[in-house]
Order: structure tokens, then sequence, then C-alpha cells
């Protein structure tokens, strides 16, 4: 594509992407830091996520304020105007990444004294695996431009669902197996609940990668996974 | 990285429903330099239509076949089809000063007649002889300056000349005079490049209002402005329309490159 004609415009559009990039990579940081400390049960990492959180909300204020400055002196049109409107939906996307990162690194450090059930963490561990490799492709996408892969990451977010709903189930059936397993699988379900809303919101900014580039939403319908706690909650009881 | 958007050799235009105005295949010159190419489009009726293009690429020009103005210029030669509500407006039979009446035209500068601001908007209804009495010519250079919202700012001072008020004010009156002579067609070549923004927005104001009764086209060199005012957009560069469409689609996702590259500021 040709460059503006005023080039601090250019650098404007393209400083956003260099901070939409630093917080996409903040936030896959945290994440797998995060989990990383649920699994090796490691409370001192898990405090340290919980407080790197603090510099993505910080990038986040600071895209806010860049793109309401843009559209207050440039007026963006077309492109340039889906460019800075995608640019302000990543972010609250990735903010809301960041935040769930923040809440299994607090589940980490609630638990990080009881020891957990090998077959839970490793579904729980296959998840995190998904969801950031969903996280890093669809970062990818945005940098690339690339409609492609976002439509391809918008499509794998059901393998998440999928294995989430496995997970629930089975940890259903650990904590029927026994109640004093209550406890820690509570724990552990929303640290898999945590990790399937990233999925939602990486999902999110899938589509607007999607729209950014062509100009239309995705259109096609997604195959979604069983969803559904309630039904499986009903189905156990 | 891919985009969807192309560089044709076509045209890209979406058929505009009930056009008040449709050109075909027109080709302007002046002398042997060719200044539109085979431009084909249709403006919708209780509509604005911007054209927008960079400087040079005919707008003027293609605005000026509209109520063959470019008669006037003695090297201007004008090919094609063009009607207003199916009437050939090159039709030799047809009464050009008539025409004129019926599309009126708003000029880049205000250019109000060197009379009082009464006879400003008189002048055109008496010659066309349009209304049969003084009461009712009166009455109808009030509606005029009402509809252009400056009677207030002047029914005290109706027989001061037109050339003391202000460029805003100014503008308005030329606006009141072209729907004096009760037009089908506002032709508006950037109204609004001498005012400051509040005159601006009271013209744009007038626009919208005139629009329910009348087809409007507006030449433009700000994309804001066409974004703001107009329903539909017509882009030409270098003699030839590149793509009419949506006003709302143009801006957020227009369809070919060139019309990408001019809106948000990437031209060479
Ligand atoms: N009276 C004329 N005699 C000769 N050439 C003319 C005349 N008027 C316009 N042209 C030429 O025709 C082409 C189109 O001019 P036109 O005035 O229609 O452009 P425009 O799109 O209205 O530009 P601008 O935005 O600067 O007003 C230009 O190359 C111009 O030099
Ligand atoms: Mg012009």
């Amino acid at each position: 594509m040709p460059e503006h004609t005023v080039k601090s415009y250019e650098e404007e559009l393209s400083l956003l992407d260099t901070k939409i990039s630093r917080m996409g990579g903040l936030a896959e940081h945290n994440l797998a830091q995060a989990f990383d400390a649920l699994q090796r049960r490691d409370a001192r990492q898990a405090e340290l996520v919980i407080v790197a959180d603090h510099a993505i909300d910080v990038l986040e204020r600071d895209v806010e304020e860049q793109v309401i400055e843009i559209i207050a002196r440039r007026q963006p049109m077309a492109n340039d105007l889906r460019h800075v409107i995608g640019a302000l939906r990543i972010t609250s996307d990735l903010e809301r990444i960041g935040d769930l990162a923040k809440n299994i690194g607090k589940r980490a450090a609630a638990i990080a004294e009881v020891s957990h059930p090998k077959p839970v963490i490793s579904g729980l561990s296959q998840m995190a695996e998904l969801a950031l490799k969903q996280l890093k492709m669809v970062l990818d996408a945005y940098a690339e431009r690339d409609a492609e892969l976002a439509l391809k990451v918008w499509r794998d977010d059901q393998k998440i669902d999928a294995t989430y709903n496995s997970l629930f189930r089975e940890l259903l059936t650990y904590m029927m197996e026994d109640p004093r397993n209550i406890g820690l699988s509570t724990h552990l379900l929303f640290g898999a609940k945590n990790l399937e809303r990233v999925g939602d919101h990486t999902t999110n900014i899938a589509e607007t990668v999607f729209y950014l580039v062509r100009g239309e939403a995705i259109s096609d319908d997604r195959p979604k996974g069983e969803d559904t706690t309630m039904a499986r909650l009903a189905e156990h009881g | 990285m891919e985009h969807q958007v192309v560089e044709g050799s076509k045209p890209v235009t979406v058929p505009a429903l009930d056009p008040t105005i449709t050109a075909r295949g027109v080709n302007v010159f002046y002398g042997d330099k060719q200044a539109i190419f085979d431009v084909d489009v249709d403006v919708p009726r209780n509509a604005i239509t911007s054209f927008i293009g960079p400087s040079g690429c005919g707008k003027s020009t293609f605005l000026r076949c509209i109520n063959r103005m470019n008669d006037t210029i003695p090297i201007c030669t004008v090919t094609g089809d063009i009607r207003i509500d199916g009437e050939d407006i090159y039709d030799p039979r047809l009464d050009v000063v008539e025409l004129r009446a019926r599309v009126g035209m708003v000029f880049q500068k205000p250019n109000p007649f060197p009379k009082s601001i009464y006879e400003n908007i008189a002048y055109g209804p008496r010659i066309h002889g349009l209304t049969r009495s003084k009461k009712e010519l009166d009455e109808l250079v009030e509606k005029c300056l009402e509809k252009a919202g400056l009677l207030k700012e002047v029914k005290d001072r109706m027989n001061e000349p037109g050339t003391g008020l202000s460029g805003g004010q100014q503008q308005r009156l030329c606006i009141a005079r072209a729907i004096a002579t009760r037009p089908e067609v506002i032709l508006m070549d950037e109204p609004c490049s001498a005012l400051d923004p509040i005159a601006t927005a009271k013209v744009e104001e007038l626009m919208e209002e005139l629009k329910e009764n009348y087809t409007i086209i507006i030449v433009t060199h700000s994309m804001q402005q066409a974004a703001r005012v107009s329903q539909r957009t017509a882009f030409f560069h270098l003699g030839k329309l590149v793509e009419n469409g949506d006003t709302r689609q143009i801006f957020t996702n227009p369809s070919d490159k060139r019309t990408q590259d001019y809106i948000t500021g990437r031209f060479g």
C-alpha cells in the first residue's frame, strides 16, 4: 500500500501497531507464566503475574488515548478508519485476556499448597497450549493483515471449547468421587473457564482482524462445540 | 499481505434507484484535449450526491454538462447522452434558459448580483414569469430567504446590496436565489470552500432540508463534508468515473484502490 502523503500520520498508525504488538506479547507472556505457575505450584511466580498485569492496563489506556487523538485530528477514512477502530477493539480484548491471565495467577496462588490430580492437569495444560497457540496466531494475523489466518483462528476456537467441555466433565466426576476434592476442583474449573474465555477474546480479535482486512464481517457459521454447562450438570445430576 | 480492493479498468458503480439524472457515455473536449472520458452516472432523486476527486479530474466540467453551462465555452464540446427525468437535455429543441431554471447552480465563490438582496432573489422568478403579482413575488422572496435560513438576518435590509453581506450570508443568498426558480436539481461547486465552520454547517443543514424536494450534487474537496452530507458519492480520476456508490460504503470500504488511496490521503 502506498504511504500517506502526510508522513506523521503514517507514523502514528504504525505506532499503534507497535503498541498492540507489545500488548499482545505481554498478554501471551503473562498467560504462559500464569499457567506455568499453576502447573508447577509456584506461588511466587503466580504473584509476579498478578502484578505484571498492570503494564497491560497502562498500554490499553495509551492505545485508547492515541486512537481518540487520531480520530479527532486526522478523521481517518476507509481502511484507516477500520484500522483505528480495530486497534481499539483489539486492545480491549487483549486487556481482558490480561485480566484472565491474572485470574489464573490468583487461582495458582490459592492452590499452590495442594497436589493436583494428574489427568486434570494434563487436560488443562492441553487447553492452555491451545489458547496460547491461538493467541499467537491471531496476533500474527493482525501484524500481517492476514484474513485467512484470522478465519482459521476463528474456526479453531471450537477445539478449546471441546477441551473445556471434556475437562468440565472430568472435574465433575472427580468432585463426585470425593467431596474433599471440591475445593481444589473448583479452583481448577475456574482456571479452565478462564482459558475458555481467553479463547473467546481471541476469537473476537480474529473477527476484528478479518473485518479490518476485508471490510466485512466473517459470514460463515462457526461449527459450535457442544457447549453447555447446564445440560451437563443436568445429565450428571 | 492481502487486500480486497482492486484497481479495475471498469468503474465500480452501484445503480441508483429512481435517478433524476442519467448520463451515458459522456465525453467532454476542450479543443482537442479530452477532459471527460466515457462517463456513465445516475444521480438519485431527493438525495445528495457528492463528486470528489483530485484537482483537475473534471468534476466542474462534468457538473457544467448538466445545465449546459459548457455551451458558453466556445472550445468546449460535449458528446454522449444526459437526461433529466428521461428528457434529453442536449435535444436541439430544448430551451436552454428554461433548463437552467430547472437546474440551479451555486458556485465556489459567492456571486450575488450587484443589486439589492430582494432583487437577487426576485430576478429569476420575474424573468421566468413564475409569479403573477408583486405580492406573490414578495412572498416567494421571503420563502426562499426563509428556506436558506437567511430571512431573520436580512429582513430589515432587503433593499441593501447583496454584496454587503458576509461571505457565508452571500453564499446562502446564492442558494436562496438558486431555489427561487423552483429548480428540480441544484448543482453546487465547492459551495463551502470560502466559508468558516459555522457558515459551512448552516449551508450543510440547508442542503439536508433541501434534499427532501430537490436532487442535489455537490462538488467538494473535503472528504469529511462528502461523508457528512451525501448519500451517494462518485469518485473521478483523470477524467474518468472510478467508483460511484453508497457514501457509507465508499468511506468505510471502497472497492477501487484508487478511491481508497484518494480518500485516505495516499495519493501521489
Ligand atoms: N475553460 C477551459 N478551457 C480549457 N480547459 C479547461 C477549461 N476548464 C477546465 N479545463 C481543463 O479540463 C480539466 C478538468 O478541469 P475541471 O475544472 O473540470 O477540474 P476539477 O475537477 O473541477 O478541478 P478542481 O478541483 O481544481 O476545481 C483540466 O485539465 C482543466 O485544465
Ligand atoms: Mg472545479
